[in-house]
């Protein structure tokens, strides 16, 4: 198969600036499991676009780091 | 290579949710000495249904308010009739002490000022429906239990197949969805817990995850239990909800309309008498939004601000918390707005409807040594406190039957043959993504599918499901997580052939939207008072009646027919 990347608006935004390196809090708890760390920078973010705004990573995050907004396709 | 990690345990449940965490719990109350494992592919602190908690109970038999009989007779009625009677009073006689448990290990009920429990009414008859405005930490609640009864839990491992040997469930495979590790467990009896198919029918957003269930729900159990042998029934009577538009959550008239709000079509007129989720509801809703007086809305702008607030505190923080934001953004406000409705694309349920895995009253399916409970099995109308009853159910009567049972070891060129099925997407990596694979999938549910039924369309589906094994074998991953979400997509399409082939089967009407044939518009008690069931029999889905079982309470169907319809202003 001929494949592309597209990019897409991803609704789990994190605040890097407050987001904990030895922490995986949000990455556990997500339900579809779309959170992972980038290996250079020690920070989370939303690897797969497969989100149910669900909240829990949100709410479980002790630096407040995150905020999920409703995917664009729902707004 | 990949690795293989071998796992035993006296009994295993799949799917640590409501019922998956209940039946744990229970079977190691009835034994402690037994060895319980959960496996559950995310983590059972969020999972399921009710990851974020839930803001009441739906189906709440509490003594002094109703009786498990008169509960039995409601859901009778709103079933049409077509159910295991015996399974339902369960979940009306254990109800009871499920809700009393679950208040001693913390979950929080709403209570008058005597203390007693606070019952509203939404279904037609009868008072069943008991608010939990702090219902959100349920799911950690549990969890907590599940670690103080000592029952292990193995979280990111999915189940792909139950693992069957001599007739009888003997453990299941799977892989870890992070490190790819292939994965055997054996057990004496497995529960399945894996809740609804709820990624069927696509939402109209075209967003695959926006759906009403957690999107794991993907059928996993439905298709685990097919593929075991196991019959499954009532498929053709689909989940169909009514849902705010877009977001695809409940808006929630179970919450609001004890409060005084109701639905209404565009002109802000009634046109249902009764807001309970049934199929002769949905409906009315579609001869409503396909009357020119659409669009639907629940309506609350006539509450005062005190109510108002009340019920956007519990709707804000409980079971789809992001509803907020999600009015929030478009600038829309319950004191100025009805809440737009729409009808929801199908599903697969039994907490909802009655589409499920045939169990009985104790939980077991008809494979010795396997057990279902939850969204999946077949007890209509069982929401989360039948989740919760057959759950009990299920652990305790699982635990029993283990006690006299020896571990079989699984069949080596099977599991050869399951584990070169499960990895050959990863042998593809530049095949075409599951994302489009299951897209095409849940159009077509869509386009032939989703009621009014007609045999023509479900003709078309029917082939189009058959023909797209073709299409799954050209799905590629890249990486554990993408062959997570592959292995759904085949869960899905099995789904999706039970859904065309259970509704061509029943030629007739009946549960108002959920089976409505333009072909067979009426009901026909003399053909169809039965249950419609589906097995695998020599590698084909084979359908055939089954009897309804004669009732413990008297119902007469002919007299008493569920009617929520409001005569036309």
């Amino acid at each position: 198969m001929a494949l592309t990347t597209q990019r897409v608006d991803v609704p789990v935004i994190v605040d890097e600036s407050k987001c904990l390196e030895k922490c995986n809090a949000c990455i556990e708890v997500c339900p579809l499991d779309v959170l992972v760390k980038n290996p250079e920078t020690g920070k989370a973010y939303m690897k797969y676009d497969e989100c149910w705004f669900c909240l829990p990573c949100e709410k479980e995050c002790p630096t407040n780091a995150i905020t999920v907004q409703i995917p664009f396709l729902l707004r | 290579m990949t690795n293989t990690q071998q796992l035993k345990t006296d009994v295993l449940v799949v799917g640590g949710g409501t019922a998956g965490t209940m039946a744990a719990i229970k079977a190691k109350q009835a034994n402690p000495e037994a060895e319980v494992l959960i496996l559950e592919k995310a983590n059972i602190r969020r999972s399921g249904a009710i990851a974020m908690g839930m803001d009441g109970v739906n189906t709440a038999v509490i003594p002094g308010n109703s009786t498990p009989e008169q509960y039995v007779r409601e859901i009778t009625i709103a079933n049409d009739g077509i159910l295991n009677q015996k399974a339902v009073y369960q979940t009306g006689k254990l109800g009871y002490e499920v809700i009393q448990e679950l208040d001693s290990w913390g979950v929080k009920f709403q209570k008058d000022t005597y203390g007693n429990y606070d019952l509203k009414q939404v279904h037609r008859v009868g008072k069943y429906v008991l608010p939990m405005p702090e219902g959100k930490d349920l799911k950690k609640i549990l969890t907590r239990q599940v670690k103080r009864h000592k029952a292990k839990v193995t979280n990111r491992v999915m189940a792909t197949r139950v693992m069957v040997k001599d007739g009888r469930a003997i453990g299941a495979v799977g892989f870890d969805v992070r490190n790819g590790d292939f994965v055997v467990i054996q057990a004496k009896a497995v529960i399945l817990c894996t809740g609804a198919c709820g990624r069927l029918g696509l939402p109209e957003s075209g967003y695959l995850y926006g759906t009403y269930e957690n999107p794991t729900n993907a059928g996993d159990g439905y298709s685990m239990a097919y593929h075991a042998g196991a019959e499954l029934t009532n498929i053709e009577c689909f989940q169909i909800n009514p849902l705010i538009k877009d977001y695809n959550g409940p808006a929630c008239a179970y919450v609001a309309s004890p409060f005084g709000a109701y639905t209404a079509n565009a002109e802000g007129h009634r046109f249902v008498s009764c807001d309970y989720w049934s199929g002769q509801m949905m409906l009315e809703i579609w001869k409503e939004l396909n009357s020119g007086k659409g669009p639907i809305q629940l309506k609350m702008t006539h509450l005062d601000e005190d109510t108002i607030s009340e019920i956007e505190s519990i709707l804000w923080s409980n079971e789809r918390p992001s509803r907020e934001r999600f009015h929030e953004s478009r600038g829309e406000n319950y004191r100025t707005h009805g809440v737009e409705m729409h009808i929801s694309e199908i599903g697969l349920c039994s907490g909802h409807s009655a589409s499920g895995v045939w169990v009985n009253e104790k939980g077991e399916t008809t494979v010795p040594g396997l057990y279902a409970a939850g969204d999946m099995a077949s007890v209509p109308h069982n929401y989360m406190i039948g989740a919760f009853v057959f759950g009990r159910l299920a652990g305790t009567n699982a635990v029993e039957y283990v006690r006299d049972i020896e571990h079989l070891e699984p069949d080596a060129d099977w599991l050869a043959a399951e584990k070169a099925r499960i990895y050959k997407p990863m042998q593809n990596p530049n095949g075409i993504p599951h994302t489009q694979v299951e897209y095409k999938l849940r159009r077509i549910v869509n386009n032939y599918l989703q009621p009014p039924k007609n045999t023509y369309k479900m003709d078309i589906a029917l082939n189009k499901f058959i023909n797209y094994h073709d299409t799954l074998d050209l799905m590629g991953a890249r990486d554990p997580h993408e062959l997570m979400r592959c292995m759904e997509v085949y869960f899905i399409r099995d789904c999706a052939e039970m859904a065309a082939r259970a509704s061509l089967y029943r030629k007739e009407s009946r549960w108002g939207l959920y089976h409505y044939r333009i072909d067979y518009p009426e009901k026909n008690n003399e053909e169809w008072f039965c249950h419609v069931n589906l097995k695998k029999e020599d590698d084909q889905m084979t359908l055939f009646k089954r009897p309804v079982d004669p009732y413990i309470v008297d119902v007469n169907l002919e007299k008493e027919v569920y009617d929520v319809k409001v005569a036309s202003k």
